[in-house]
């Protein structure tokens, strides 16, 4: 396990940071241009749902080292108004601000690994993961 | 107190602004600028103390005071200038005053110093304030101008219309790139317009949705809209994100788009002399590619 870097999101322009910030880390750890792209769509996707949603939070980046396999792990955190159906927001389309609703099971097939966790009035964690090829 | 004071500086304003000018020009190098020749410097340092002793004379904020420091902005120099100078005068001043003085005690320290502060804080007040607010001035207008860049429309030919998008989108710049849209396909007449997204490095779902809207609202109004220069890296993460851009027409590159945009406007290019090549060529150095 590598270092933890953090990005907070309070305004619409810390998601271009934390954007930022996961792409320098993924082409670091050798990703190729299209994970890259892919990578910096689902942190866009993350910090966007955190800015819209919960107002402010956190997105932290890890980079994962092991014998056989690297990779980036994300970690999306807010303390914002939670998500009461988790299986509802997992649907393409669904959004109740009138968006694409294609957020959340985008970043899911955008990356490896894909975990929500989320309790009504408490906050939002999302971890996602993805190994370099 | 005050007015005893103020005539001794007036009187011997000379003496003062002598020594004030030593004192400044031994601040020049290190300090500002190499590139501000002598004699500006020493001719702006004399209307500088001038605007302090007529700000001095005239009790507090005067309008020479506006115009130096638009004179400064315009100049390009920076704000330590302001602040060293008065600094100087401040120092320079109350060693006169104390110097003309046969005795002196910490009551008229004091006096002497709640007299020259009180010359000069207006004046670096006024001072700052003009500087930082020309800065706000200049920044709002880089403002606009940014804003005015960052959804252009370019009438390529008689109903063809390129949006060139080069960098990050916003929802402020979403916006303005739908109203710039719509407003200059009626305006240019354009029967096709190419969006081109070369430049933008992510096309994330609000990116999308945005695109999708401003096209939806150009097949409204009876026009076409094209998006083109989308990298493969970008059409791999919207198919991923399962976004459906498969209702409006798209194009890898530049070239393909107008290809595409000329036979919709029932054109094409015709070399004159009939060589097939060189048509591509043309095409070519109109995407750079
Ligand atoms: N961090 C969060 N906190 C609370 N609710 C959230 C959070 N993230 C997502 N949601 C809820 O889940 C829904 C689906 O999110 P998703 O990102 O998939 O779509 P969207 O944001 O509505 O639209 P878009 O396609 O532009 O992302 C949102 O409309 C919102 O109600
Ligand atoms: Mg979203």
């Amino acid at each position: 396990m590598g270092l933890q870097s953090c990005v907070n999101i309070n305004k619409e322009w810390d998601i271009v940071g934390a954007r930022q910030m996961g792409r320098d880390i993924a082409r670091e750890i050798g990703f190729g241009t299209v994970d890259q792209a892919r990578i910096a769509t689902a942190i866009s996707e993350l910090a966007r749902n955190i800015y819209l949603y919960a107002e402010t939070g956190q997105i932290c980046f890890e980079v994962i080292d092991n014998i056989n396999q690297k990779g980036i792990s994300m970690i999306a955190i807010d303390s914002g108004p939670g998500i009461r159906d988790i299986s509802q927001v997992m649907e393409d389309g669904f959004s109740t601000s009138g968006g694409l609703g294609a957020g959340l099971p985008g970043v899911k097939r955008l990356m490896d690994d894909f975990d929500i966790k989320s309790e009504e009035g408490k906050g939002t964690e999302i971890r996602a993961l993805k190994w370099v090829r | 107190m005050d007015g005893k004071f103020k005539k001794i500086v007036i009187d011997n304003s000379d003496t003062i602004v002598h020594m004030w000018l030593d004192e400044v020009d031994s601040l020049k190098d290190g300090n500002y600028t190499s590139s501000i020749s002598d004699e500006l410097f020493e001719n702006t340092n004399r209307e500088f103390v001038n605007v302090i002793f007529s700000s001095i004379q005239k009790q507090g904020a005067s309008i020479s005071l506006e115009e130096f420091s638009e004179k400064l902005i315009n100049l390009g120099w920076p704000l330590s200038y302001i602040t060293d100078g008065l600094q100087v005068f401040r120092r320079v001043t109350v060693d006169y005053i104390l110097s003309q003085s046969d005795q002196v005690d910490s009551t008229y320290i004091s006096n002497v110093l709640k007299s020259v502060d009180m010359w000069v804080e207006p004046i670096i007040r006024q001072l700052v304030n003009e500087y930082s607010g020309s800065w706000e001035h200049i920044v709002s207008l880089q403002r606009v101008a940014l804003q005015e860049l960052s959804a252009p429309l370019i009438p390529v030919m008689d109903s063809i219309t390129v949006m060139p998008l080069i960098g990050t989108i916003d929802t402020e710049r979403a916006k303005l790139i739908m109203e710039n849209l719509l407003e200059g396909v009626i305006r240019h007449n354009a029967e096709v317009v190419l969006i081109d997204i070369t430049g933008v490095p992510v096309v994330d779902t609000m990116v999308a949705h945005h695109i999708i809207q401003a096209a939806e609202a150009v097949r409204l109004i009876g026009s076409t809209c094209i998006l083109v220069g989308i990298r493969p890296e970008i059409a791999q993460t919207i198919v991923n994100l399962g976004i459906d851009l498969g209702k409006f027409p798209t194009k890898s590159s530049l070239r393909k788009g107008f290809t595409a945009a000329l036979e919709i406007t029932n054109r094409k290019v015709v070399d004159l002399d009939g060589k097939e090549e060189s048509i591509g060529r043309m095409l070519d150095s109109l995407n750079g590619e």
